[in-house]
C-alpha cells in the first residue's frame, strides 16, 4: 500500500457517475412500481407490502412502470455504448476469473478486501456488476416479451411463451432486488466509494472496495 | 410537508378505494357516497400545499402514457397474428372479469337487442343478433392477456369486424371506433386495430352462444388487445376522429392497451 493521503485520484468519469443515478432512479421506480402491479394478480402466495409500493393503485404504478423503462433503457444504452467505445468496459470489467472470484470472495467474507486502488474493482465486483448488467438486460427483455406477445412474439416464445416469460421477469427483479441489497450494504461498509460515484474522486490509496 | 411522491400516492389510492366501494354499493346509494367523497376531497387539496407538485407528476405521467400510445400505433403490425392454441388448452371455467362482481352482470334480452351503429359509416342502420348471425363467421382460440397480469386460453366466435365494418361502409381512414355497452362500460380502438384480421364481433364463446358473464350478446374480441379494450354487452359503436376514450382508460389505463 503507497498510501499518499493528499494525493486524490480520479475514480470515475462523469458519464458514468450521471448513468448510475440515472439507473438507479430507474430500478428503484420500475421495482416498486412492479411490484404494485405485481399485487393484481399475485404469482406466488404473497403481496407486497403497500408501504413500498408505488402508484397507489394498478392504473397509476403501470404508468409508472411504462415511464421509467424509458429512463431505464436509454440510460442503459448510453451507458454501454460510452462504456464500449471508450474501451472501459473492457478494462474494467475483464477478465473475470473463476479463481479469482473465489479468492477474493473468502477474502471479502472475512473482511480482509482491501484495495490500494481505488480505481480497480475486485473480481466479485467484476462479476458483480457484470452480472447485474445481464440481469437488467434480461429484464428488459422479459419485460417486452409480457408487454407484447403478439408485436414481439417472436421475444415471447424463446422466452417459453408468455405465462413463462412473466416468471423470467420476477426472478430477474429478484435478483436485481438481491444485487442492490448487497450492494448498499457494501456501500455502507466502504463508505468512501459513496463519495467516489458522486463526485468521481477518491483519496488513492484508502478506498477499499465497495 | 409530505412529499409529492407520498401525495400521489394518497391521492390515487383514494381515487381507487372510492372506485372500489363504490363498485359495491347500488345507485342511489353510489351517487351519496361519490358527492361525499369528492367533498372530503376538495377539503383534502384546500389544506394540502403540494397539490400543484402532484398535478405536475400527474401530467407528466400522462403525457408519457399518450406518447406510449403512439408507440403502440407505430409498431403494431397489421398482419402480425396473435397465437393460436389447440381447444384442449382453453380455460375452464374461464375467469370472470369486470369492474363489478359476478353478481352484478346484466342480462340483455337478445330478441329485442340492436346494435346501434353511428358515426363516419355510410349505412347507419341497426343490427339484430339474428341479422349478425346470418353474416360470415370465423372462430379462434386464442389467449386473453389482463391488464392485472393473468392470462387465459379462450375461443371465441363470430363475425370478422372487418368484415362488418365494410358491410356498413366505415371510413377506414377515420381514426377511431367507440363502443358503448350495457353494463356502462365503454371503450374504443384504434382503426388498425379494429381491421385486424383476428378482431371478431363474437357471438360465441368456446362454440356454445355467448353467455352473460363473458357478454352477451355482443362483445368484441381482439386478441392484440388487453381484456380491458374487449367490451361486452356491446349496445352501440360509432366510427370518429376524435378520441373516445374509456372506462378504465379515463382513469388511468393506458388507452392503447396494445399486446
Ligand atoms: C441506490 C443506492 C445505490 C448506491 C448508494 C450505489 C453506490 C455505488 C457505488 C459507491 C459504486 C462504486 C463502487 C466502487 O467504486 O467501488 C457503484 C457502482 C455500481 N453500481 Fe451502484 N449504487 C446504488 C444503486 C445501484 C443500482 C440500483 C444498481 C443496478 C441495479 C447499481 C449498479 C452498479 C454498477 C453496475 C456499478 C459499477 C458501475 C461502473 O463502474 O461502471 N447500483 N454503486
Amino acid at each position: 500500500m503507497s498510501a499518499d493521503k493528499t494525493t486524490w485520484v480520479k475514480v470515475h468519469p462523469a458519464m458514468v457517475r450521471i448513468c448510475h443515478w440515472g439507473n438507479a432512479i430507474a430500478i428503484i421506480l420500475m421495482v416498486m412500481s412492479g411490484w404494485q402491479i405485481y399485487n393484481a394478480s399475485p404469482l406466488f402466495p404473497f403481496r407486497f407490502p403497500k408501504a413500498i409500493t408505488l402508484g397507489g393503485w394498478l392504473g397509476g404504478a403501470i404508468q409508472w412502470h411504462f415511464a421509467a423503462m424509458w429512463l431505464l433503457v436509454a440510460n442503459g444504452l448510453l451507458y454501454l455504448v460510452y462504456n464500449i467505445a471508450s474501451g472501459r468496459l473492457r478494462m474494467k470489467f475483464w477478465p473475470i476469473r473463476p479463481g479469482e472470484v473465489l479468492h477474493d470472495l473468502g477474502q471479502a467474507l472475512r473482511g480482509r478486501l482491501a484495495h490500494a486502488d481505488p480505481t480497480h474493482y475486485n473480481a466479485v465486483q467484476k462479476l458483480a456488476y457484470v452480472g447485474v448488467m445481464l440481469l437488467i438486460a434480461g429484464v428488459v427483455v422479459s419485460g417486452l416479451a409480457i408487454w407484447k406477445p403478439v408485436q414481439f412474439g417472436v421475444i415471447t416464445e424463446l422466452l417459453g411463451g408468455y405465462e413463462f416469460a412473466r416468471r423470467v421477469h420476477f426472478f430477474c427483479m429478484a435478483l436485481i432486488v438481491f444485487f442492490v441489497a448487497v450492494h448498499v450494504v457494501m456501500v455502507a461498509l466502504v463508505p468512501k466509494t459513496f463519495i467516489a460515484i458522486i463526485t468521481g474522486r477518491a483519496k488513492a490509496g484508502v478506498v477499499e472496495a465497495a | 410537508m409530505k412529499s409529492p411522491f407520498a401525495k400521489k400516492v394518497t391521492a390515487q389510492a383514494d381515487r381507487h378505494l372510492i372506485n372500489e366501494v363504490a363498485k359495491r354499493l347500488d345507485a342511489p346509494a353510489r351517487r351519496q357516497f361519490m358527492k361525499y367523497s369528492m367533498s372530503l376531497g376538495s377539503l383534502a387539496m384546500l389544506t394540502g400545499c403540494d397539490t400543484s407538485s402532484d398535478e405536475a407528476l400527474d401530467k407528466m405521467l400522462t403525457g408519457i402514457s399518450r406518447f406510449n400510445d403512439r408507440v403502440q400505433w407505430a409498431i403494431f403490425n397489421p398482419d402480425r397474428l396473435a397465437p393460436t392454441y389447440p381447444d384442449s388448452m382453453i380455460k375452464v371455467p374461464f375467469p370472470f372479469n369486470a369492474y363489478y362482481d359476478v353478481d352484478q352482470v346484466r342480462e340483455v334480452d337478445g330478441s329485442t337487442w340492436k346494435l346501434e351503429v353511428s358515426g363516419l359509416v355510410a349505412d347507419k342502420r341497426s343490427w339484430t343478433l339474428a341479422e349478425l348471425a346470418a353474416l360470415p363467421q370465423m372462430a379462434q382460440t386464442t389467449r386473453h392477456i389482463c391488464v392485472e397480469g393473468w392470462s387465459a386460453i379462450g375461443r371465441w366466435g363470430g363475425v370478422p369486424f372487418r368484415t362488418f365494418l365494410e358491410k356498413i361502409g366505415a371510413d377506414k381512414t377515420a381514426r377511431y371506433i367507440g363502443f358503448k355497452c350495457a353494463d356502462d362500460y365503454f371503450t374504443s380502438i384504434d382503426m388498425p386495430t379494429a381491421l385486424h384480421p383476428q378482431t371478431i364481433m363474437a357471438l360465441t364463446f368456446a362454440d356454445h352462444t355467448l353467455p352473460a358473464d363473458f357478454g352477451y350478446p355482443m362483445k368484441i374480441r381482439m386478441p392484440t388487445k388487453l381484456g380491458y379494450k374487449n367490451p361486452k354487452h356491446v349496445m352501440s359503436m360509432f366510427v370518429t376522429n376524435t378520441n373516445p376514450g374509456g372506462y378504465w382508460e379515463d382513469q388511468g389505463y393506458n388507452w392503447f392497451g396494445g399486446s
